[in-house]
Order: C-alpha cells, then sequence, then structure tokens
C-alpha cells in the first residue's frame, strides 16, 4: 500500500482512509476467478434463450412452436399461451424503483409493446440447443404503426400526472422569464437534441438460478440491487424471502441498467420453478438495447444576459420519450434553475409517448441531458456578450439553490474553475473561434460546468470484530465497478486501526443488512457511513465491557471517541499506554467477536434547511481535421468537489469513466430507430459506437479540497455521475471554438460539423 | 414428415487441444464456439462473453500465442492448438506482471473486460509492433472497456512494455 497522498479531515491521523489502496477485489478480477452472474454452474443446469418481437408495435397473430420443440435437447417453450400463473396486481410486479404506470409482464398476451420484446422463452440441455431452437420459432404478427420519433411525438407531450418517486418536478417559476428575456440586451433562444443512448455494459444481462429443491432458490443475478430482485421474485411468484436468496457479488457495469429487475430474473426463475431445475439465462448484446435506455430527448433553452453578462433570464423546456406502459421521468430542466444565479426563471418538462421499451437512468440520468443545453447556452450566450466562457460562469456564480430556496452544505466550484483553468493552461487561450491551431488541424478549447446531487439513502451495515483482531462488515450494498468494496474495508480498517487486508467485506448479497439499490452516486454516502456507524457500535460495546472490567483502565467518564485500537488493544487516544487487550476484554464476557449493526437515513431537519450537491469544473481541448471533419479530443481536465474522497485511486476511476461516457455522448453514441418499421437499427457494438482505446487521449482528474460536515456522516458526496456531467458541453464548446460551428445534436458526428457550417455560410 | 438430422443428436468430432498447458482430448459438436466452450465444459469463466459478434473483444485469449476473439473461432477447428487463457496467466497469488500492472494502476473497474484486455496485452506485447502509448491506444481498440479506464490501462501496458524492453536491453547487454 502507497501512503503518499491524503484528501479530506485530517481528524485522524496514518489510517487507510484516503489513501489510493489498490481494489481489494482486484487480483481475482485481473486473473478471472471473479465469478459474474452467469459464471455459477451445477451439473443439471438447462439453458435459456429469448424469442424477439420482430415488430415494435402490435400483436401476435399466432406462434408456431412445433419445429423448435422438436429441435433436439429442448426442454419446454414458453409463450404466452403457457407461461405459468404469476401474481396479478400490478403492486406484486412493482420492484423498488418502480415507475407510475404498469411494470412490464414478459409473456403476459399477445401484445407487443416495442421491439425485441421477449415473445417466447426455449429451455434446453445446451446453449446451443436453446438457441438454435429459438430461430425455429415462426410467429405471425399483426402490425401497428409504430410511434418512435421524438421528433413528431414530442407534438403530442404531456406533463406527468403521477410524480416519479425521488424524482423533484420542475419548480415553480420564479421572477418573470417572459418580460426579463424580452428587455434584455443579449439573448439566445436553441433547440438541442439528444438520441436514445445505450447503456452497454460489458457484462450482459444474466441470471442464474440453482434450484435447491422444495421451493428454495439461490439467485445470482446481474443487478443493481440484490434485495430487489428478491423482493420482484417473491412478489411475482409469491414465494417466501427466506426460501430465495440473491447474489451479486460480482457486476461487470451497469451504469443504471440494472436498477430495475430485467425480463432474464423473471423467465429463469419462472422456468426453475416450473421444471424445479437449475436454469441459466444469459441475454445478447442485442437484446440489452431493449431493456432500458437514456431517453431520447428535445430540449429548448432560452437565456438573456444584461451587459455585464449577468443571467436575466433562463427558460428551459423539455421533452423526453417514454413507454406506452410507463411514465419515466428523469431531472433535466432543475439545474438550470440551481447552477448559476438567475431571478428570472421558468422550467417545464413533458413525456412524449412512444412505442419503445421504458427508458431508465443512464449515468447521471436528467443532468447529462439538461446540462448539455444549459452548459452549451450559456457559452454561446458568453460569446454575444464578449466575455471568456470561463468569466461569464464565475460572474453568475451562486452560492444557495434558488430552486428550493435552500443553503448548500458546500459548494468549492470557485476552487474546481481555478484549480481546472490553471492546470489546464485556459488563459493562454485565444477568444476567438477558429483562431487556434496545430499544423493542419483546428484547436478547440471548450469548457463547462457539471452538477448532480449529493444523496444519502437508507442503508444498514453490520461490523464484527473478533478476538484475534479481524474485522468483517458487511451490508446488501453492491459494487457495479465504482470501488464499493474498497472503501468499506477501507473505513472498517480505519475504525479498528487495523491494515485493510485484516477486514473481510460481505457485500452483494440479499441476507445481509438492508441497503437501497446502487445508484445515484449514494452507495459510498449511505452504506459508507452504516459501516462506521456499525463500528462505533462495536466501538462501544467494546469499551463498555472494558469498563465492567476489574481493575479498568477505563474511568466511567471516558468516551468512544476518546479510544482507539492499536495493536490489538482498546487504548486511550492521548495515551496508548493505557489500555486492554481485545481478547482480555472479550474473554470477560465469554464472547468471541462483537458484533453490531447500525443504520443511517437523510436527516429530515437538515433537510428543511440545506441541500448538498457535487461540482465539476472540465476543460477539454479538441483537434480537428476540417477536410475531414474528424474530431479527437486530445485533452481534457476535470476538477471536481466532491466532499470527502476516501480513495484517490477508485475515486479517480470514477471520474475518468464517467468523462469517457460524456465523450461517447458527445461524439459517438446514437441508438439509430429505422422510424417506418420503429425497430432498432444499430443493435450491435459495431454499430452503435462507444469509445474505444484510440478515441481516449489524456484525461487528468483534479479533486478539490472541499469539507463537508453535513452532505453525510462521513463527509462523501458521492461520485459515480459527476464525471459525465457537463462533458458532452464541454466538447461541444470546444468544437464551437475550434470551427466557429455550433453543433446542438448530440452526438455531434462529422457530418453535423459540415452541414452545420454550409448552414452557417 | 421426417424432419432427418434435425430430429437426430448433433454428431460430434474428436478434437485434442492444450489448455493452459494441459492436454484434453475433447468429443466436440461442431458448431460450439471456443469461447462456449471455455466458458461452458472447461468451466475456465474467466474469459467472457461480451457481444459474440468478435466486436467487444471480452473473450480474447491466445492461441498458439497469437491474440483472437474466441466467439469467432469454433473449437472443433482449433485441433492441436495451444491456448491460454486469462487463467493461464497467473494466479491471484502469482500475477503475471500485466496482471500485476492492472492491479496497480486501477486498470478496470467491474473487472468484465479485463481478462480480455490482458490477454490482448500479452499478445500485443508479444507482437512487438507497438512502441508508443498512441501504438498501444490504437493496437488495443479492439477491447472495448466500457467502465472507461482507457487510461489506467494504457499506464499499465507501458510500464510493462517498459520493463520488457529494459530486459531486453539488459539481456543484450549482457
Amino acid at each position: 500500500m502507497t501512503r503518499q497522498t491524503r484528501t479530506g479531515p485530517l481528524e485522524t491521523a496514518d489510517r487507510v482512509i484516503g489513501f489510493p489502496l489498490s481494489r481489494i477485489e482486484g487480483p481475482l478480477k485481473v486473473t478471472g476467478t471473479a465469478p459474474y452472474a452467469a459464471e455459477h454452474q451445477s451439473a443439471d443446469m438447462l439453458h435459456g434463450f429469448v424469442a424477439l418481437a420482430t415488430i415494435a408495435s402490435g400483436r401476435i397473430a399466432r406462434i408456431d412452436t412445433a419445429d423448435a420443440a422438436a429441435f433436439p435437447g429442448v426442454v419446454k417453450i414458453y409463450t404466452h399461451d403457457n407461461r405459468p400463473r404469476t401474481a396479478w396486481w400490478d403492486s406484486a410486479w412493482k420492484d423498488e424503483v418502480a415507475l407510475p404506470g404498469h411494470p412490464f409482464r414478459p409473456l403476459e398476451n399477445d401484445r407487443v409493446l416495442f421491439d425485441g420484446q421477449p415473445v417466447a422463452f426455449v429451455v434446453a440441455n445446451t446453449f446451443e440447443a436453446a438457441r438454435d431452437a429459438a430461430a425455429l420459432i415462426r410467429i405471425t404478427y399483426e402490425a401497428d404503426q409504430p410511434k418512435t420519433s421524438i421528433e413528431v411525438e414530442s407534438e403530442k407531450s404531456y406533463v406527468p400526472k403521477e410524480k416519479r418517486s425521488g424524482i423533484a418536478p420542475p419548480p415553480s417559476p420564479r421572477g418573470n422569464a417572459d418580460e426579463a428575456f424580452a428587455a434584455a440586451p443579449f439573448k439566445l433562444s436553441s433547440n438541442y437534441t439528444l438520441e436514445g443512448e445505450h447503456h452497454n455494459p460489458m457484462e450482459l444481462f444474466a441470471t442464474t438460478v440453482l434450484y435447491e429443491g422444495e421451493g428454495r432458490l439461490t439467485i445470482h443475478d446481474k443487478t443493481q440491487g440484490s434485495q430487489n430482485s428478491q423482493g420482484y421474485v417473491c412478489g411475482i411468484f409469491e414465494l417466501k424471502p427466506e426460501n430465495v436468496r440473491v447474489f451479486n457479488t460480482y457486476v461487470g457495469g451497469a451504469f443504471g441498467s440494472g436498477l430495475r429487475p430485467k425480463h432474464q430474473l423473471f423467465l429463469a426463475t419462472m422456468a426453475a420453478l416450473d421444471l424445479k431445475q437449475s436454469v441459466q439465462l444469459e441475454l445478447s448484446r442485442r437484446e440489452m438495447f431493449y431493456l432500458t435506455w437514456r431517453p431520447a430527448t428535445v430540449q429548448t433553452v432560452k437565456m438573456a444576459a444584461d451587459d455585464n453578462g449577468k443571467l436575466t433570464a433562463i427558460l428551459h423546456h423539455a421533452v423526453q420519450a417514454t413507454s406506452l406502459y410507463e411514465d419515466y421521468q428523469e431531472v433535466v430542466v432543475n439545474w438550470s434553475g440551481l447552477l448559476y444565479r438567475c431571478d428570472n426563471v421558468k422550467l417545464t418538462y413533458e413525456l412524449a409517448e412512444m412505442t419503445v421499451s421504458t427508458p431508465g437512468d443512464m449515468r447521471a440520468p436528467g443532468a447529462a441531458t439538461g446540462v448539455f443545453a444549459l452548459e452549451s447556452a450559456i457559452d454561446e450566450l458568453s460569446y454575444q456578450v464578449g466575455l471568456d466562457p470561463l468569466d461569464m460562469r464565475v460572474r453568475n456564480f451562486v452560492h444557495v439553490d434558488q430552486n428550493q430556496d435552500l443553503q448548500l452544505t458546500s459548494k468549492a466550484l470557485h476552487a474546481c474553475y481555478r484549480q481546472g483553468a490553471e492546470r489546464f493552461g485556459w488563459e493562454k487561450r485565444l477568444h476567438a473561434p477558429r483562431s487556434m491551431h496545430d499544423g493542419p488541424d483546428l484547436v478547440g478549447w471548450g469548457m463547462a460546468t457539471g452538477v448532480w446531487e449529493a444523496q444519502l439513502t437508507e442503508a444498514t451495515a453490520r461490523a464484527r470484530l473478533s478476538a484475534d483482531g479481524s474485522v468483517t462488515v458487511s451490508a446488501a450494498a453492491s459494487d457495479i465497478g465504482t470501488g464499493t468494496m474498497t472503501i468499506l474495508a477501507q473505513i472498517g480498517a480505519e475504525a479498528f486501526g487495523v491494515d485493510a487486508e485484516h477486514v473481510t467485506v460481505r457485500i452483494g448479497d440479499s441476507q445481509l443488512p438492508k441497503t437501497s439499490v446502487e445508484g445515484g452516486s449514494w452507495t459510498a454516502a449511505s452504506t459508507g457511513s452504516a459501516v462506521a456507524a456499525a463500528a462505533t457500535a462495536v466501538r462501544q460495546t467494546l469499551l463498555d465491557a472494558a469498563k465492567d472490567m476489574d481493575a479498568s483502565p477505563f474511568g466511567k467518564d471516558v468516551t468512544v471517541e476518546q479510544t482507539a485500537i492499536r495493536d490489538g488493544r482498546l487504548v486511550l487516544e492521548i495515551n496508548d499506554q493505557v489500555g486492554v487487550a481485545l481478547t482480555d476484554i472479550l474473554a470477560s464476557k465469554n464472547l468471541t467477536f462483537i458484533e453490531e449493526e447500525a443504520k443511517v437515513a437523510p436527516d429530515a431537519q437538515q433537510a428543511k434547511k440545506f441541500v448538498s450537491y457535487t461540482h465539476a469544473a472540465h476543460f477539454v481541448e479538441v483537434m480537428i481535421d476540417e477536410e475531414l471533419g474528424v474530431i479527437r479530443v486530445t485533452r481534457v481536465v476535470t476538477a471536481v468537489a466532491a466532499g470527502r474522497i476516501l480513495n484517490p485511486k477508485t475515486a479517480r476511476s470514477q471520474i475518468l469513466g464517467g468523462v469517457v461516457m460524456g465523450i461517447g455522448m458527445a461524439l459517438h453514441e446514437e441508438g439509430m430507430i429505422d422510424h417506418r418499421t420503429g425497430r432498432i437499427m444499430n443493435h450491435n457494438l459495431a454499430e452503435y459506437h462507444v469509445p474505444a482505446h484510440a478515441d481516449i487521449h489524456d484525461i487528468e482528474v483534479i479533486f478539490v479540497e472541499e469539507h463537508d460536515d453535513k452532505a453525510s456522516p462521513i463527509g462523501v458526496k458521492g461520485l459515480g455521475e459527476i464525471g459525465i456531467v457537463g462533458i458532452a458541453a464541454a466538447v461541444a464548446n470546444a468544437i464551437y471554438h475550434a470551427t466557429g460551428t455550433r453543433v446542438r445534436h448530440l452526438p455531434i458526428t462529422i457530418d453535423k460539423v459540415f452541414y452545420a457550417k454550409e448552414a452557417a455560410e | 414428415m421426417d424432419l432427418g438430422p434435425a430430429r437426430a443428436p448433433s454428431p460430434t468430432i474428436p478434437v485434442t487441444l492444450t489448455v493452459n498447458g494441459r492436454r484434453q482430448q475433447l468429443e466436440l459438436a461442431p458448431f460450439v464456439t471456443l469461447l462456449d466452450l471455455l466458458r461452458g465444459d472447461l468451466a475456465l469463466t474467466g474469459t467472457k462473453k461480451g457481444c459474440d459478434h468478435g466486436q467487444c473483444g471480452a473473450c480474447t485469449v491466445l492461441v498458439n500465442g497469437v491474440r483472437i476473439n474466441s466467439c469467432l473461432k469454433f473449437a472443433v477447428s482449433l485441433d492441436g492448438a495451444e491456448i491460454t487463457t486469462i487463467e493461464g496467466l497467473g494466479t491471484p497469488d502469482n500475477l503475471h506482471p500485466l496482471q500485476k500492472a492492472f492491479v496497480e494502476h486501477d486498470a478496470y473497474q467491474c473487472g468484465y473486460c479485463t481478462p480480455g484486455q490482458i490477454c490482448s496485452a500479452a499478445g500485443l506485447l508479444s507482437e512487438g509492433h507497438a512502441h508508443s502509448r498512441e501504438e498501444i491506444r490504437e493496437l488495443m481498440s479492439g477491447n472495448l472497456c466500457r467502465c472507461g479506464a482507457y487510461t489506467n490501462i494504457a499506464d499499465a501496458i507501458e510500464e510493462v512494455m517498459a520493463a520488457d524492453s529494459e530486459t531486453t536491453v539488459r539481456e543484450a547487454a549482457e
């Protein structure tokens, strides 16, 4: 372990929090010995394969499964005609993070609601038999007219009647935005569009259901919440929770796609219960495009400023796609009312119903989309006013959340601007578009601000201290590549004064203490705080036991904060000569270990006065070959203010990942639908482009010092989303600076740069 | 109606493969890919399925020392071949230099593309075509990482490449 840098408060000296510890599960991941959902075996395992609808809207007139059923190795084929009975009420199908509307029920009836909908499920002795048999199923459809164009359907948009839990609707308008806009000397009104994006974690969605007899199931599921999957199957199949245990020990990426249970969990569990045998179902890459997605969005931003560049009006309107059966919602426009000071603000958000699968949260849902428009608009306005884009933002800095009239727990965004600009060399930037070159390439420097809400959700955790000094911390939390296992080990190690390698971390198991799904950047703050609280409870019990001992060196007044654990002894922090061996304390109570559970929850009183956000400042360099239109992002500096950094190594990786996905959003990612058929055309990784090695040059991450004693008990704000928010705008702004061409439609492909340039000429 | 061959059990073909140094005689259906053989019957699940179309690189293994997408090869076409998977490069207690560098540089997050990245990097190093960071990036572009660990992966490979060339220079001098 290297101990060169530390971040955050220094109240505890020489411990493990704040050190760049390598991931504790790293040796398993790099040797291929960490098992993911489809990598659990049993001798009698059956394999599944799903047949998919080839229309986007309509009904199934006929399914002929005779040839498929006769295929060697096929055990059973399920369609809506023979699906086993399941719970009737919608409430049984609603998972922890379900949306307003009716949850999708696979193989429920003959209706087809979206392209790629599962319409039959083949179970066979081998994967190959299931796959080949599925190709022999013949389906006749009666197709309806699909509705898949956001441009067209947004004309029939509506305000969702039922609000999605946890998603704040736009605030009431403040001031008079229309009047202020009309009166302003500098203003713009621009439209922004985003085509659908697809998460595409590298691991395919998969579920292994191990049938343990008598209705007992052990399930390995690709999910961001083992307890969410457990609750879902128990509700639908009316199973006793004690008979169903779900693991998601290793999750091969998710980015939000694994928040809600997917149909492979339903189908594999259904078949295992019906056939009383273990079943494995690993979806194909193509199917990953039909599961969940960042919804297509059209936005309009109207923004105005006075002669000094002070914002006088912001109007932000967004319409997002949703499915026929659920009202998916994100926070898209609210950011425009809280990131900068502005007294005249009007924000509106509506949905458009389409024949698509329900969209879902994808890394920084809402913010990635809305802040692209906001940060593109303020950049455009800065050129009108004649200000440097960074100066424009600094002039409009705000220290409160004007949307909710709340104070902020912290906002070290000035430091992000300053340190990011300095590292990037922003002061060397020539202001005029097309003024910077590198040989034949146009060079553009752009920047943008990022913001994300720092949240804490209810979480429970357990900590155990054994007589030999070893520590176990456990919670049902998930590690989807975020580094959860490692930071929980560090928190446990710090609390008990041991090295992280002496801490066993147990997560990803529905039987462990309750946490919410892993998402929203809240896991480190929530589960981390719960582990810290459980550890404190263990130390309290330990101290109480030590005080009860004959000739105890600890007086009645000694508090747990005044003690520490060093070298297997409970000691006084100020004088570690005074202490008792852990083995003696435990022996005095005839114990081999002490275990305590603790829970954390949002502070309702504090929430009346404060709200918490993470912030970032992104600086981006692009080089553009003007003849070919090829855009390369050659340099990114991202400065982040996110409270206390538990592990700079894994924290940095989180930001790098956000930046890379943001570059994909800016330049590559586009779900393409043929609107005549309503079908996704590019459902594979050769045609849906995500950034590859060659696309990613230098990325530098800075964590600025930010002390926050309110965001969460351990001072953490979360890092999963903030890296991506604003990146697409920073790239677009750099492209404008390089070319003088403003592209407002993502992704910014070669053709758009050319067309926009031609249109301008 | 007689459906003929479709009803008959699949014929199998005898194949000999040496996987991670272990010679195995197998009877395989002709349509089983090397990837599905590894992950299924051989229970070597370190090789990952990310697309099954040769588009993501998660299934990269070394066949006779050359990196390939194992999802694009039928196992029966590899009779006599030597196959090295991630499990054959190193173990948690005895990591290959690349595996060690990946851990140190945090050159992964979820870990799912990682075995493919490492096998691909091993192939890259033995090919000897990459001499700069830019060439590493170009020649590793068949291996996607959705967590976005690319810069760290390049750091890890660069470090091992530098150590390799130092060793080579030293050996040449001796």
